[in-house]
């Protein structure tokens, strides 16, 4: 996913460099980001992911992608700055691995919700449970097809349910390649084993079971809704 | 099928190169049908480093699904086989690969572990240890080496220590997933970094399993792997 906020930063310089204006380095501010705040609390989503599962997610795996996106754009940001492609080249895929572990995780902690709330009843999306009976014949054969999608991920990874122009489909992402292009990522689940692990063991199936008991909706709807744009813009605040 | 075919279709290599691989451990496949090998250990022998917990897990769950999913690809291939089906047959080589490489992954990687009250830790002596010298600066420099490789992996895969068989160099090569190593590269020491080989006791500590893990590193077998792919 290309980080127009980061994106900028570099070309704006290179623009004032082109034109001939004295380009000051130093001046370049590099963004920080910051670890998302769940709209929830850790032990909400149980008994389908317990507590100690969402404060390791959180707070450890989460944290993690984000303090080694920010060394990683300070790093890139000082190759810049020495004119070293080599090394600017070496980052991008640091840079790739640990802003798609952010983006993922903050799009994933959204599109989960306490299971008691009614944001987690396919209700919620009046507008995509339309689109989804026309794309798969009806709900329980999108959530078997998708469930099927996410147990035959080899290794690490994601599924997500994607607006692709108008139509819906199933993709899966390695590692934390993020939804890239012009899909609209609708709803992410986390394939990594560090998602169910600690409560499941082996068993990911059942964890890809109970999974449908804390799925928001609401927010599903609303990324179906308004688009890719405003899910990005509204992801912004988040990061 | 087409000779052309095998040359061009990428899937397919993958499915040699994970058939070759698998005759390095052609002790485990018992009529044609993969098995799940016995341990030489008990599952608690490799505590503290490595809980008995998770070796259960590991070994009873994780690479029996390897092995019964390697089995399902082989008789599918078979049964496409007799019907000619190349297409078929091809359709399965990412699961021939995914399953037949964690399959071949995992009993490397049990013969290279040992508890640390028998020949588990400690360094290689030696032709191994002098190789190593030679290649990597140190046992120290390789351990730190290896440990990095493991860090830097995004995912899931594996760490191993290879020797290139056309220049008898030691190597670091880090595999993805369940990607097996093939071709000129002979495995001497596999490191499992999948999230199950260390989560339940390390959780996302995983730097600390790295580290735990050469407490029990059987270094008898990676000498003789070293010597029999000379």
């Amino acid at each position: 996913m290309v980080n127009f906020a980061n994106f900028w930063q570099y070309i704006a310089p290179l623009q004032t460099a082109l034109s001939g204006d004295q380009f000051n380095a130093t001046k370049m501010a590099v963004q920080t980001y910051k670890l998302t705040r769940l709209p929830y609390l850790h032990d909400a989503l149980e008994p389908h992911i317990s507590t100690q599962i969402m404060q390791l997610h959180h707070t450890k795996h989460h944290q993690a992608y984000v303090n080694n996106l920010n060394s990683a754009l300070q790093a890139h940001a000082k190759a810049v700055e020495a004119g070293d492609i080599a090394a600017q080249v070496a980052l991008q895929p640091v840079i790739k691995f640990n802003a798609g572990g952010h983006i993922n995780h903050a799009l994933f902690w959204y599109n989960l919700a306490p299971a008691d709330l009614p944001d987690t009843k396919i209700d919620a999306a009046p507008t995509l449970a339309v689109e989804i009976d026309k794309t798969w014949g009806s709900f329980d054969n999108f959530k078997k097809a998708f469930s099927d999608v996410l147990l035959k991920i080899q290794g690490s990874g994601w599924g997500w349910l994607v607006k692709d122009g108008q139509q819906l489909r199933i993709v899966t992402t390695k590692d934390q390649d993020p939804v890239v292009g012009g899909e609209v990522p609708l709803i992410g689940v986390d394939m990594w084993e560090h998602a169910y692990y600690l409560q499941y063991l082996n068993g990911k199936a059942a964890y890809v079971e109970n999974i449908w008991n804390v799925i928001n909706w609401k927010t599903a709807e609303s990324r179906f809704v308004n688009g890719r744009e405003d899910v990005f813009e509204k992801l912004k605040a988040l990061l | 099928m087409s000779s052309a075919l095998l040359r061009t279709t990428p899937a397919l290599r993958g499915a040699l190169r994970a058939g070759q691989a698998s005759a390095a451990v052609s002790t485990s496949f018992v009529r044609g049908k993969a098995t799940l090998p016995d341990l030489q250990y008990d599952y608690g022998a490799l505590e503290p480093h490595i809980s008995g917990k998770i070796m259960e897990l590991h070994h009873k769950k994780h690479h029996q699904t390897y092995v019964t999913g390697l089995n399902t690809a082989l008789q599918t291939i078979a049964e496409a086989e007799s019907k000619g089906d190349a297409a078929k047959a091809a359709s399965v080589a990412p699961l021939l690969n995914f399953h037949g490489g964690g399959h071949i992954n995992h009993t490397l990687f049990w013969e290279n572990l040992a508890p640390a009250s028998r020949e588990g830790g400690g360094e290689p002596d030696g032709a191994l240890k002098k190789a190593i010298s030679q290649d990597f600066g140190s046992f120290d420099t390789f351990r730190k080496q290896m440990n990095a490789a493991l860090a830097g992996i995004q995912g899931s895969g594996w760490a191993w220590l290879v020797k290139d068989k056309q220049s008898g160099n030691l190597g670091l090569v880090t595999r993805a997933n369940q990607d097996p190593v093939t071709g000129n590269y002979a495995p001497l020491l596999g490191i499992d970094a999948w999230e199950h080989a260390y989560y339940l006791q390390y959780e996302n500590r995983k730097a600390e399993y790295f580290e735990a893990i050469w407490n029990v590193i059987n270094w008898k077998t990676v000498a003789s792997r070293f010597e029999k792919s000379a």
